[in-house]
């Protein structure tokens, strides 16, 4: 599916994806995750081959798929203390400060099946924030949040740029950040 | 950033969350886990209807019954080990955690069997009497039951993973795990056998023991493997 490709990401910068549908958005993402393998080549992160040490390197790793990945019989903060509790010690504050950060009220106890699409991709983003890794990957992060949730999103990702992490991220919206940090590579 | 720092979460501590997630999801579900139970009972319940009632008759039949109901009611549980993650996206969270998606996947088979297995153990006594047993025999059936269930959700775990991305899976899943389930049929019944009839079960005792350790060893990387597999 994709032939011939090669960039490198530094500190503090972010690699938009983009191309048509069906033109290996996803599929790049998820072979940077090692979701899928690689026929040839390799994906290096911080100087050693991801698919040799994928412990340290999925450590490292904020992964976002197009779905939101929440259990819909349970409510946010219980999403949040199970998934993002599974890589880091996690207290009720932080869970309801993440929550704050992407525009989720805390006192929304819904199940995950009653929320919308969009809050649903908020609570999602919550739990990137929670896992505080250097490495987003970010499969159509901005898609169904309505533009308040669209500056949220330019919002979080320039307090991680600046913080020194990287972000990896297909999405066919222009990213609000400085042309300094963003890096374009359109798949064809 | 996080990375691995004083923070991050022991294999154990994340073993317990998921197991705590698990259980609570089940809590708002019970008709899920339950539906293998009542299909336990019923098929135990409808063969001494459709047999000779006598119960020297039903305590031969005992055996067979007792354990193609529980082999059955496991399978029926089965689908609902992975389903419902691969679905979501959770199992994707789960393979790019850091953590052993084997040691993962054991905690779920561990739920799986509290919620599907460990009820048939329990009825067991009662559906065990029903079919005449004698009381000295409950023991070991129960302890029969209990290794033989453990053996089934862990084996079944394999087969569950890998027809995770099927849309109609379970007679592939039958397939894949009834083979790898014979031994444990065989076995189980023949001590249940043993128990009713009074006689020392040992033998198959010791061999479902084994069958237990081994498929607590090699299912759990099995399963991740095969999880990783249907995730591509």
């Amino acid at each position: 599916m994709l032939r011939g490709l090669s960039f490198s990401l530094e500190a503090g910068r972010c690699l938009q994806v983009s191309g048509a549908n069906g033109a290996g958005k996803t599929s790049l993402l998820r072979a940077l995750a090692g979701l899928l393998p690689l026929e040839s080549g390799v994906v290096n992160w911080c100087g050693f081959d991801t698919r040799k040490d994928h412990y340290t390197f999925h450590r490292d790793l904020a992964w976002l798929s197009h779905g939101p990945g929440l259990k819909g019989d349970l409510s946010a903060q219980e999403n949040l203390r199970f998934s993002a509790g599974l890589r880091r010690i996690l207290g009720r504050a932080q869970i309801d400060a993440a929550l704050a950060r992407v525009g989720y009220g805390n006192s929304d106890r819904r199940l995950a099946r009653h929320m919308s699409a969009g809050q649903q991709r908020r609570v999602a983003l919550a739990r990137v924030l929670l896992l505080d890794c250097a490495l987003w990957l970010l499969d159509e992060p901005t898609s169904n949040l309505d533009s308040h949730g669209q500056d949220m999103f330019g919002q979080i990702l320039s307090a991680h740029l600046e913080g020194g992490g990287l972000a990896v991220i297909s999405t066919h919206q222009p990213l609000p950040l400085s042309a300094g940090r963003v890096q374009a590579l359109e798949l064809s | 950033m996080n990375g691995a720092g004083p923070n991050s979460v022991s294999a154990g501590q994340a073993g317990w969350l998921l197991v705590q997630r698990d259980l609570r999801l089940a809590l708002r579900r019970p008709g899920e886990w339950l539906q293998p139970l009542v299909f336990f009972l019923v098929v135990t319940t409808l063969f001494p209807l459709a047999t000779d009632p006598q119960l020297s008759r039903l305590r031969d039949i005992a055996p067979g019954a007792l354990w193609v109901a529980a082999l059955l009611s496991c399978l029926l549980a089965l689908e609902l080990l992975f389903r419902e993650d691969g679905q979501d996206g959770s199992l994707e969270q789960l393979a790019v955690s850091g953590l052993s998606l084997s040691w993962l996947l054991l905690a779920k088979c561990c739920v799986h069997w509290l919620l599907t297995g460990l009820p048939l153990v329990l009825a067991a006594p009662l559906v065990a009497t029903a079919f005449g047993a004698p009381y000295a025999a409950i023991p070991a059936i129960l302890a029969a039951l209990l290794l033989g269930s453990i053996a089934l959700s862990l084996i079944g775990a394999v087969g569950a993973g890998l027809t995770l991305g099927l849309r109609r899976g379970g007679v592939l899943l039958a397939l894949l795990v009834l083979p790898l389930a014979v031994p444990v049929l065989i076995f189980g019944a023949r001590a249940t056998a043993l128990a009713i009839a009074l006689e020392p079960a040992s033998a198959p005792m010791y061999m479902l023991g084994a069958i237990v350790v081994l498929s607590a060893t090699l299912a759990p990387l099995g399963a991740a493997a095969a999880v990783r597999i249907s995730l591509e």
